[in-house]
């Protein structure tokens, strides 16, 4: 099942144009600068923007088109809002209740307990609304919308009134669900964290403008992408636990000319990790240091490097295949004649798995 | 025979059951109309609402009995329906309640639809809830403070209407003559003692209704603005 989506949406200022498709097992992340039209496409999809033309179709079932627009009640839509406002008139188990009792029940899939399971909300059943935190409310809208049965699951900007201790943990949930469910998800953010980590596929929009569309791990590591300017600027690497050194509490997971070590945790063998490692995490040297404490050094080739201000520059690396980023001193830059096709080694610092 | 002030009592009771009735019927569209809509003269409509909240109820009154009397719009419509005009007759008299306490049931609704905002009526949409199911099981129960102070507001203020029913409804026993009527009359021929009793005895009833909305709105912590 895929979603494909074309919209015009008219804005005072500017016109949202998007194109994009969400296929059925993967997580796309709409990602821009606040009021760059993200959350405009989101309840066009739904079908809550009333200016929004084009072409929406789930599978075979048109959604939108020039002549023909399903009202919100009849698209098969999970809707996280920003803010999770629940029903206030109702308890946490009704309000979980609200969208299953008005799917037929041809069409659930998801069943009430499995929703309470995943979001781990049995304690929290019978509670008033207006007794949960951020973190809780935002579960409970989670769950709401996911035991409708979605056909797919759209997330706009979930975690912006979530405080900072729990974003990870809505975070492991949005990914168990996405392991455990096989349903698309639309995921709307303006933080480059939670896009980094959760997202298959990236839709970069600014001012309405889609201005980049492709694999997440592709186009976090281009440097004519205003991601190489972001303070945290990183490059995002899909990999799995090959092995372990016990003695020492490091994980070993494939990467290009040999293992890369990180000391989270034990993870089991053969898990599948995402990895991020920051631009300013990776130092280069021209000669294989001997004597460094840094565990993870790795041959690499200068692939093309930017200006970043006019003291940095960003360098895009390829070390054996696996694309990183690193940033150096314009003063370093030229000390080493840093130029394109040149052969040296990356320091990576700090890596840190996306668990 | 029922002693006649206890008639007059019945009246106005039944007067404000049925006024606040029809007004909750219309009342509720219009103010829902009015806290949605984004016509640009809607200020128009929310001024001709809130007239009765200045008008002198004489000024409301005499131009009822125009349009309620056999030559008028109305009066006169209902006569062709082979009804007799409707001035002087308890209908009359339930029709210029509508519009004298219609400010005090549209308010207080257009005020909590508006603050209630459209958020939780999308998410229901998202939840599959059709139109009107989303009005009924979303927005009535979280508007419920709004709806119980329009309703005790237009009750309460249909009962103290005097103005308006002196006009358009006279004074007759056993039809329109309310409770604010008769204890005109009582005072006029000096009967205190039965003025008292009437009076005192709205005032405790409209103390009791005011007193049961700002008590049962304290409870709903949901809207209270």
């Amino acid at each position: 099942m895929s979603l494909q989506v074309r919209l015009n949406i008219p804005r005072k200022d500017f016109a949202i144009n998007v194109s994009l498709t969400v296929t059925s097992s993967q997580i796309t992340s709409v990602f821009g600068p606040s009021g760059c039209g993200k959350t405009s496409v989101m309840r066009a999809i739904a079908g809550l923007e009333n200016s929004a033309t084009g072409h929406i179709q789930m599978a075979d079932e048109i959604w939108q088109n020039a002549d023909f627009f399903r009202p919100p009640h009849q698209r098969d839509i999970g809707y996280v809002f920003q803010d999770a406002s629940l029903f206030p008139h109702l308890n946490v188990f009704d309000n979980l209740q609200f969208g299953l009792r008005r799917q037929p029940r041809d069409k659930r899939r998801v069943s009430l307990e499995q929703a309470i399971e995943l979001l781990s909300l049995s304690p929290l059943l019978k509670r008033s609304v207006d007794k949960l935190s951020g973190g809780e409310k935002q579960r409970v809208a989670i769950a709401r919308a996911v035991a409708t049965s979605p056909s797919v699951l759209l997330f706009d900007e979930p975690l912006a009134a979530v405080d900072i201790q729990h974003k990870q943990e809505i975070l492991r949930y949005i990914q168990s669900l996405h392991q455990e469910l096989d349903i698309p998800m639309l995921y709307v953010s303006h933080a480059i964290e939670e896009v980094a980590r959760l997202s298959d596929n990236l839709v970069l929009l600014e001012k309405g403008q889609q201005l980049a569309s492709g694999e997440t791990v592709d186009l976090l590591s281009q440097l004519n992408l205003p991601f190489a300017r972001y303070e945290e600027a990183a490059a995002v690497i899909d990999t799995e636990v090959t092995g372990h050194e016990d003695d020492y509490g490091l994980s070993l997971l494939r990467f290009a000319d040999g293992p890369i070590r990180v000391t989270r945790g034990q993870i089991p063998l053969g898990h599948k990790v995402r990895l991020r490692i920051l631009a300013r995490d990776v130092s280069l040297t021209l000669t294989r240091p001997q004597d460094s404490s840094i565990l993870n050094i790795f041959p690499a080739v200068v692939e093309s490097m930017v200006a970043d201000g006019t003291a940095m520059k960003l360098v895009r690396l390829n070390a054996g295949g696996q694309i990183i980023l690193s940033r150096v001193t314009a003063k370093s830059a030229d000390k080493l004649a840093l130029k394109p096709g040149m052969h040296l080694y990356a320091q990576v610092k700090a890596v840190s798995p996306l668990i | 025979m029922m002693h006649p002030d206890l008639t007059a009592l019945l009246i106005t009771l039944k007067l404000a059951a049925i006024t606040t009735l029809i007004l909750l019927l219309i009342g509720t569209p219009l103010a829902w109309w009015l806290a949605r809509s984004q016509w640009r003269f809607k200020f128009l409509i929310e001024t001709v609402i809130a007239l009765p909240l200045v008008l002198p109820p004489t000024v409301l009154g005499f131009y009822l009995l125009i349009m309620l009397g056999p030559n008028g719009p109305l009066g006169g419509l209902a006569e062709a329906l082979g009804g007799r005009p409707l001035a002087f007759t308890f209908t009359g008299l339930v029709i210029g309640s509508v519009f004298y306490s219609l400010p005090f049931v549209v308010q207080p609704l257009q005020n909590v639809f508006t603050a209630i905002g459209d958020n939780v009526m999308e998410q229901a949409a998202t939840l599959r809830a059709s139109p009107l199911d989303r009005f009924f099981n979303v927005m009535v129960p979280i508007a419920r403070p709004g709806f119980l102070t329009a309703a005790v507001l237009g009750f309460a203020h249909t009962i103290g209407e005097f103005g308006v029913v002196l006009m358009i409804g006279g004074n007759i026993p056993g039809e329109t003559k309310v409770v604010s009527i008769a204890i005109y009359d009582h005072v006029e021929s000096l009967e205190y003692a039965q003025a008292h009793i009437l009076s005192g005895g709205l005032l405790l009833l409209s103390f009791l209704m005011l007193m049961a909305v700002y008590g049962l709105n304290r409870r709903f912590s949901v809207l209270r603005s």
